[in-house]
């Protein structure tokens, strides 16, 4: 096994994961995106904590960090795109242009 | 130490990892493209799946069963919720995803970051392999976590303790609640 094949999965998978968040019209789906892009981080944080042999497994420990955190941002961005939907009938992020000039 | 790709094909953990990773990419292209909701979310499902595999495959027990509890456990039936309470169009019924004159740009913006992080690693690291390791120990990251990482673990907490009464406010009716409005239903959801 490689560095460079599980950092070419991440980047394939990152990059995925933006187009998914640029293209998706529907706000449930642009966070299911950015779970994606999160995971990819996680394979490269978890191949560099094997690769460099760190006795403090800061990769790892990092990944599990990630992952909380992102359980915790997708639990906060559902209720947000919930209460979206409940003001303006939609979960179309393309909608919500009161802020545009 | 360097490998040659001959080396590389002779390897079978490489066989096992091609295994794992081809279908992981095709699972996450078919949750960034498909146009079916609930598909596109039990799609990520395989992703992080294949992703949790290769955390095993690495060593990282605790992270890969820790992405089969949280994400495939927890977070993708917040997901289904989500799709549930806005009443996304199921099945083939509405649109998902923007037409060509986003997406064509997307996909170039993609590739170009591909290329640029592929063709980083590559210059960086070349053929450096990954020396067979023995499984982390639970008990090791978790001594790790509670004590050189004590202070992160603590901030984590407290971002979750957030999360989870922000959730809460946030989702609620509050309609009758901060004002002197009178309760005319009893039951609220």
């Amino acid at each position: 096994m490689t560095i460079v094949q599980f950092v070419l999965l991440a980047s394939a998978l990152f990059s995925i994961g933006l187009y998914g968040v640029i293209t998706r019209k529907n706000a449930v789906l642009v966070l299911a995106s950015v779970e994606l892009m999160l995971a990819a981080v996680n394979i490269n944080l978890v191949a560099f904590d094997v690769y460099l042999q760190d006795v403090l497994h800061a990769g790892q420990i990092f990944s599990l960090f990630i992952i909380a955190l992102a359980a915790a941002e997708v639990g906060i961005g559902i209720a947000i795109v919930l209460m979206i939907y409940r003001n303006r009938q939609s979960a179309d992020p393309d909608d919500l242009r009161l802020m545009r000039g | 130490m360097t490998i040659s790709l001959s080396d590389w094909f002779r390897e079978s953990a490489n066989w096992v990892f091609l295994i794992i990773a081809l279908p992981t990419l095709f699972a996450s292209w078919k949750t960034v493209t498909s146009q079916n909701i609930v598909r596109a979310v039990l799609y990520l499902v395989v992703a992080l799946g294949g992703i949790a595999a290769l955390f095993l495959m690495l060593g990282a027990e605790f992270v890969g069963w820790t992405v089969v509890l949280v994400y495939i456990g927890a977070v993708i039936i917040l997901f289904l919720i989500g799709i549930m309470i806005t009443r996304a169009p199921l099945g083939r019924a509405g649109v998902l995803s923007h037409d060509t004159n986003v997406t064509r740009p997307a996909a170039l913006l993609s590739v170009v970051l591909f290329a640029l992080i592929a063709w980083g690693a590559v210059d960086a690291f070349s053929n450096d392999g990954i020396v067979p390791f023995e499984p982390t120990a639970t008990s090791d990251l978790g001594n790790l976590i509670f004590t050189r990482f004590v202070i992160p673990f603590e901030v984590v907490s407290i971002v979750l303790l957030a999360a989870l009464i922000g959730g809460i406010s946030l989702a609620r009716r509050d309609d009758a609640v901060g004002d002197q409005a009178p309760k005319k239903s009893g039951v609220r959801g």
